[in-house]
């Protein structure tokens, strides 16, 4: 069986990887369809969802297209999500490669460092970064990599620790190349497979994360982000909560559909271990 | 006891070093602001170019880095944060009036996330891969991907604003008078839906912890043993491969306390309950850095003393924990 036949046999992956290739559709082809600013007004105000079709899912208060926002900020979404993992999954791996290859003393302060980050609690540390360094996109997925990158770290050293007594290390310290050249190009890559498990559940919380921080205002305020929608919509809590539902909706399909390709990622991985 | 204490005196040491790390990246942070104290201070009351040298020198901000970081710790060594400028009063103050209210929510949040977590972990890993756990799994992880300030906004509109059964936000009603029990029994309406809110979300953490861990506990051979013995199914579940599962817990317990107030500036957001959240929240909008740093750093003394006493009440629950310590 193919890895991707193999992947698409529980009904949690498919689900998961419809909702994954529907929301990159979305984000995509967003500009196509809207090719507007999605800030620009385009009907009457609070026109509630399935009443006009030109505006299937409504207008906000100030009569702005409702399905226009959310395409845009599915992009919004996906790009702060992965970008921000990325940056944490390659941060943390670097860090925890070098601290379990190094041992000794770069590892005692590396992994007091991970401590500190994992003692502040890291949303409040993506607040303080955005409302110190101002809002813009590359400083909020700066600001979530910040709290995310210690998990991985954790994992890598852990991974590193079994991998560096390995024969092919040793075989690598016998041909004369420098601790580095060892540590980020043979050590790194045989760690990866546990860090790679982990990316759905970093992805998934760096979206949350991105969604509460641009619920709060802290999000680029350029761009049209799902958490901004919501909180617009809170003022009108009473009487069209549908301006708040229609957004978190999005969110929380989106979530659910990482956590569900990550879980069917993982058990294909399993299942082809088993096999070998 | 001794082995508990042990362990409290390395947990402490190291304790002290995260700390000091902590205490360098707020005050890091802090030299980044754009801006700094006196700036604050003088577009909130106006003043000019003198008044800003003056209290450039006398708050010994024309020093150099190094030595403000002396005198930060200094200060911070006499649990002096800083003068709020929002407030006009000490940081310290103002973060020991909200932080009842933060515990309390928090508090709450993590005895129904826990308790009703790891029951439904029991009842699904009671039967793997059944109807009834299959669906919890589904459940929990659908639960899990909802944000918790959005998991807010619906039951204000379902609860508050259509039902009305329960208050939209605040702590307590305004000059209610309400003294003693009924005072409790007021502030406990106004907790329920946020702490609901903050609650489930995590409640699907431990109830995924709980079965994983059933489900590993089940292949034992004392399981086998315990069937054999003829003891009921219901008992086995219970006594034997629950209670293995459930020690992880109590250590995400711990690792969750700062998942949980991260959690909560949204939450008392959402609900506006004066906590450290909103505070923090406040200090924001405000441009009040000193204060979002002074909650930066209560927040993490929170989570290490949180940390502190599970790793405690883990060595009274577990006999090998600091074990070989005692024993050298």
């Amino acid at each position: 069986m193919s890895p991707l036949r193999r992947f698409l046999r529980t009904p949690e992956a498919i689900a998961g990887a419809i909702i994954l290739v529907a929301l990159f559709a979305m984000g995509l082809t967003a500009p196509l369809f809207f090719p507007g600013d999605p800030h620009a007004i385009a009907g009457p105000a609070l026109l509630p969802p399935f009443q006009d079709w030109s505006l299937p899912l409504g207008t906000d208060r100030l009569g702005r297209d409702v399905l226009a926002a959310l395409l845009h900020g599915a992009r919004t979404s996906l790009a702060v999500g992965l970008a921000a993992a990325a940056a944490a999954l390659a941060v943390g791996a670097v860090i925890g490669t070098l601290a379990g290859f190094a041992g000794g003393l770069v590892d005692e302060v590396l992994m007091r460092i991970t401590d500190a980050f994992q003692t502040v609690p890291s949303f409040l540390l993506a607040l303080a970064f955005v409302s110190v360094v101002g809002p813009s996109l590359g400083v909020v997925v700066t600001a979530i990599a910040l709290g995310a990158w210690t998990g991985p770290a954790r994992v890598a050293r852990a991974e590193v620790l079994s991998i560096r007594e390995r024969d092919f290390v040793a075989g690598a310290r016998v041909i004369g190349m420098h601790p580095l050249e060892i540590a980020l190009r043979e050590v790194l890559p045989n760690a990866l497979p546990p860090l790679l498990a982990l990316s759905s559940v970093i992805v998934a919380a760096a979206i949350l994360t991105e969604a509460a921080l641009s619920f709060l205002g802290l999000g680029d305020p350029n761009r049209v982000t799902w958490g901004g929608m919501i909180a617009e919509g809170r003022a009108v809590l009473r009487t069209a909560p549908f301006l708040s539902i229609i957004p978190g909706v999005a969110l929380v399909l989106t979530v659910l559909g990482v956590y569900l390709a990550g879980e069917g990622v993982v058990e294909t991985a399993a299942v082809r271990r088993s096999l070998s | 006891m001794t082995r508990a204490l042990l362990l409290l005196r390395r947990r402490l040491v190291g304790s002290v070093f995260v700390l000091l790390i902590v205490v360098v990246g707020t005050f890091l942070l802090l030299e980044a602001a754009p801006g700094d104290a006196v700036d604050a201070y003088i577009a909130s009351t106006g003043g000019d170019a003198g008044m800003i040298e003056l209290l450039r020198h006398r708050w010994g901000l024309d020093q150099s880095a190094l030595t403000r970081l002396a005198t930060y710790l200094w200060a911070l060594l006499h649990l002096d944060l800083g003068q709020s400028v929002t407030f006009s009063r000490p940081i310290r103050d103002v973060i020991l009036e909200r932080l009842p209210n933060t515990l309390l929510l928090m508090g709450s949040a993590t005895a129904l996330s826990f308790g009703l977590g790891s029951a439904l972990g029991i009842y699904a890993g009671a039967r793997p891969g059944s109807f009834r756990d299959r669906l919890l799994s589904i459940g929990s992880l659908a639960l899990y991907a909802v944000p918790g300030f959005w998991l807010g906004l619906v039951l204000i509109i379902v609860f508050a604003v259509d039902l009305r059964w329960f208050p939209i936000g605040g702590i307590e009603s305004i000059a209610s008078g309400k003294t003693g029990l009924d005072r409790a029994a007021d502030i406990a309406r106004h907790l329920i839906l946020p702490v609901s809110a903050l609650g489930f979300i995590y409640l699907a953490l431990y109830l995924r912890m709980m079965r994983a861990g059933m489900s590993e506990v089940w292949r034992q051979d004392f399981v086998l043993a315990a069937f054999a013995k003829g003891l009921s199914r219901r008992r086995i579940v219970l006594a034997h491969v629950a209670r293995n599962a459930l020690l992880p817990l109590v250590t995400m317990l711990g690792l969750q306390s700062a998942q949980m107030l991260g959690g909560s500036v949204v939450i008392e957001s959402v609900f506006s309950v004066p906590g450290l959240g909103r505070l923090a929240q406040e200090a924001v909008a405000a441009r009040d850095t000193p204060l979002l740093l002074g909650i930066i750093l209560v927040s993490a003394v929170l989570v290490i003393v949180i940390n502190l006493l599970v790793d405690i009440a883990y060595a009274f629950l577990d006999p090998r924990v600091g074990a070989s310590e005692a024993g050298a």
